[in-house]
C-alpha cells in the first residue's frame, strides 16, 4: 500500500512510490514494491539482466503501461489519476528515448525531429517540416545538430543507419525541450564512439541545464563513469541503489548473477 | 520407464466419424438438388449455341455511329467512379480509425461501427443504386451515391486493418510526448499505414469504375443505359463498341493505378 500522508520535497524530480507490475497471464510480477527519489539533475543508471523489467519500469514511470500498484510523481505531481490532456502535458516534461528508436519511418528526420515539439506547442504546424513556422524548424535543425546529423535532416528515417536512427530519436526528445530524459539502451545500437559521444551529449545536458536523466544500460563502465547513481533490478525488485562512486565494476556485475 | 517401445504408425487416412459422414452425405444430396434447381439443361445449352454465334456474329464490325455519345457516357462512367471513391475514402478513413482495434474510443463504438460497415457491404450494389435512383432520381447522382457506399462497404474494413497492423513503437513515442490522439494519428500511424492505404484505395478505384458499368442498367448514369439500349435494340455492334470501350477503359484504369501505386509509394513525405 502507498503512504497517503506522504508530503514529497521540493527539490524531487521523480519519486516512485511501492511501484508493482504484472502482466496479465504472467506468472510472478517483473517486480514489485519499489521506491526511490531522483533529485533535480541527477544522472541515474538502471541496470538489470535481459527480462528484469528495466523498459517496463521507464514505461510504467511515465504510465505507457499502467502499474498494478504504487504512485510515481513528477515533481510534487502525482501522476495517478490524470487522464487526457493533463496526462500528456505530464509526459510532455520527459525526452523519452526508446530501446527501438521508434521513428515514423516514412517521414524525413526534420519531421521526426519536430515531433518532439508537440510537447510544448499543440498546433497541427507541428505535423510535419513542409508546414512549420521557420522557428520550430530552425530549431528542430538545431537540435539535430546537437547530435551531429543536420545534414541529414531530408532523409527519410527508414533510410538510416541504427545509430543515426537512435541520434534522431535523441534529436527528437531534445526538441521537447525535457526536465528529464528517460533513456533505454540508447547507445545499445551504436559503434563504440558513438556510443561515448552520446553518454558525453546526455551527460552535458544534465550538467548544463539540470537535466535529470535516467538510463537502461548494459555498458557497466558507463554506469559507474556517465551516473551519479545507480539503480539495480534482481529477483523482482530494486536489489540495489548505490552511489556510483561507492561502486566498482565487480559488484556491478554480481547484479547478473 | 526408458524401455523403448515401438508403436504402429497412424492409419493412413483417419476414418470419418459417424456426425462429419451425415454432413458429407447431406451436402452432396442438397448439391444434386441444386444443380436441377439451377436450370442447367444440355438440350438448352446445345439449342442455344446458334444463337450465341449469331449474336456474336452480328456483333463485327462494332459500330461507330454513335460514337461521340458514347464516349461522353464512358467519361461520365469514369468520372462518377472517380468521385464517388474519393468521397468513399474520406469517409472512410475516420470510421477505420473508430473501428480499429487501438484507436476506438470505446468498444461500443468500434462493434457499432464495424456492423454498419458489414451492412454497408453485404448490401449489393444494385440494391442501394435502385434506392438512390429511387431518393434522388434518375442521373449520375444516383450512381455516384451508390459507388460511395460501395467505397465505404470496402475501404472502412481494409483501411481499419491496415491501421490495426502498424507497429505500436512509433505511435507509442509520440503519445510519451504528449502528442494528442489526432496527432498520433495523423503523425504516427497513418503515415506508417500509408503503403497499404494507397494500395487499398486504387482498389477500390478500379472497383468503381467496374461496377459503375452497371449502374446504368437501372438508370443510375453513365454507359450501362448506352448497353441496355443498345441490347433492347437488338443493336449488338453497338454493344460491342461499348463492350470494347469498357474493357479499355477497365484495362486504362487498372494500368494507370498501378503505375501511380509504384511512384507513389516511393515519395517522401
Ligand atoms: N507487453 C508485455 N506483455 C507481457 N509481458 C511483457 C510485456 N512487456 C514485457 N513483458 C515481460 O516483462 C518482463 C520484463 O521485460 P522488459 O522489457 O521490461 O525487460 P528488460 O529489463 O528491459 O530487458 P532487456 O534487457 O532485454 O531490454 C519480460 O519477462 C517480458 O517478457
Ligand atoms: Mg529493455
Amino acid at each position: 500500500m502507498l503512504e497517503a500522508t506522504y508530503k514529497p520535497a521540493g527539490d524531487t524530480a521523480l519519486r516512485v512510490r511501492g511501484l508493482s507490475k504484472r502482466f496479465e497471464g504472467a506468472a510472478a510480477p517483473v517486480w514489485s514494491d519499489i521506491s526511490f527519489d531522483i533529485p533535480h539533475g541527477q544522472r541515474v543508471a538502471i541496470i538489470g539482466g535481459n527480462g528484469a523489467g528495466k523498459s517496463t519500469l521507464l514505461r510504467c514511470c511515465m504510465r505507457l503501461i499502467e502499474p498494478d500498484a504504487g504512485e510515481v510523481f513528477f515533481g510534487d505531481r502525482s501522476l495517478s489519476g490524470l487522464r487526457g490532456r493533463e496526462l500528456a502535458k505530464a509526459r510532455a516534461r520527459v525526452g523519452f528515448v526508446f530501446q527501438k528508436h521508434n521513428l515514423v519511418s516514412r517521414l524525413s528526420v526534420l519531421t521526426n525531429v519536430l515531433h518532439g515539439g508537440m510537447a510544448w506547442a499543440r498546433t497541427p504546424r507541428m505535423w510535419f517540416h513542409g508546414i512549420a513556422t521557420d522557428e520550430h524548424r530552425n530549431y528542430a535543425l538545431h537540435c539535430l545538430e546537437r547530435v551531429k546529423l543536420g545534414h541529414l535532416c531530408e532523409r527519410r528515417a527508414d533510410e538510416l543507419s541504427g545509430g543515426q536512427s537512435q541520434r534522431v530519436a535523441i534529436a527528437r526528445a531534445l526538441m521537447q525541450k525535457p526536465k528529464m530524459i528517460f533513456a533505454d539502451e540508447p547507445v545499445a545500437s551504436l559503434d563504440p564512439q558513438a556510443g561515448e559521444d552520446v553518454m558525453q551529449v546526455f551527460s552535458d545536458l544534465a550538467c548544463d541545464e539540470s537535466l535529470t536523466l535516467l538510463f537502461v544500460t548494459h555498458h557497466l563502465e558507463h554506469a559507474l563513469r556517465y551516473a551519479d547513481r545507480v539503480l539495480g533490478l534482481q529477483d523482482f525488485r530494486l536489489g540495489l541503489d548505490a552511489s556510483s562512486d561507492s561502486l566498482s565494476a565487480r559488484q556491478l556485475r554480481g547484479m547478473y548473477e | 520407464m526408458s524401455e523403448q517401445r515401438y508403436t504402429n504408425p497412424p492409419a493412413r487416412f483417419e476414418r470419418p466419424s459417424a456426425g462429419s459422414l451425415l454432413i458429407l452425405v447431406a451436402f452432396v444430396a442438397f448439391l444434386a438438388w441444386s444443380i436441377s434447381a439451377a436450370g442447367i439443361s444440355v438440350p438448352e445449352l446445345l439449342t442455344g449455341l446458334p444463337n450465341m454465334a449469331k449474336i456474336a456474329s452480328e456483333m463485327v464490325p462494332p459500330a461507330t455511329d454513335r460514337i461521340v455519345p458514347m464516349m461522353h457516357s464512358v467519361l461520365v462512367t469514369f468520372q462518377m467512379a472517380l468521385v464517388g471513391t474519393l468521397i468513399g475514402i474520406l469517409v472512410s478513413l475516420p470510421l477505420a480509425v473508430l473501428m480499429s482495434r487501438n484507436h476506438t474510443p470505446h468498444a461500443t463504438v468500434r462493434s457499432v461501427i464495424r456492423s454498419l460497415v458489414s451492412f454497408i457491404r453485404t448490401t449489393p450494389d444494385l440494391a442501394w443504386a435502385l434506392f438512390f435512383v429511387a431518393s434522388v432520381g434518375l442521373g449520375p447522382f444516383a450512381g455516384t451515391l451508390t459507388l460511395v457506399m460501395d467505397t465505404i462497404g470496402f475501404c472502412a474494413r481494409f483501411f481499419a486493418e491496415s491501421i490495426e497492423e502498424v507497429d505500436d513503437g512509433p505511435p507509442e513515442a509520440l503519445a510519451a510526448i504528449g502528442a494528442s490522439r489526432l496527432s498520433v494519428i495523423v503523425c504516427a500511424t497513418l503515415p506508417m499505414a500509408m503503403p497499404s492505404l494507397v494500395n487499398t484505395g486504387l482498389f477500390a478505384l478500379e472497383k468503381a469504375v467496374r461496377s459503375s458499368v452497371v449502374l446504368g442498367l437501372v438508370g443510375a448514369g453513365g454507359i450501362g443505359a448506352e448497353l441496355a439500349t443498345s441490347m433492347e435494340l437488338f443493336r449488338f455492334d453497338q454493344a460491342a463498341t461499348i463492350i470494347l470501350t469498357i474493357f479499355l477503359l477497365v484495362l486504362g484504369v487498372e494500368k494507370v493505378s498501378s503505375r501511380a501505386r509504384m511512384s507513389l509509394l516511393k515519395k517522401r513525405q
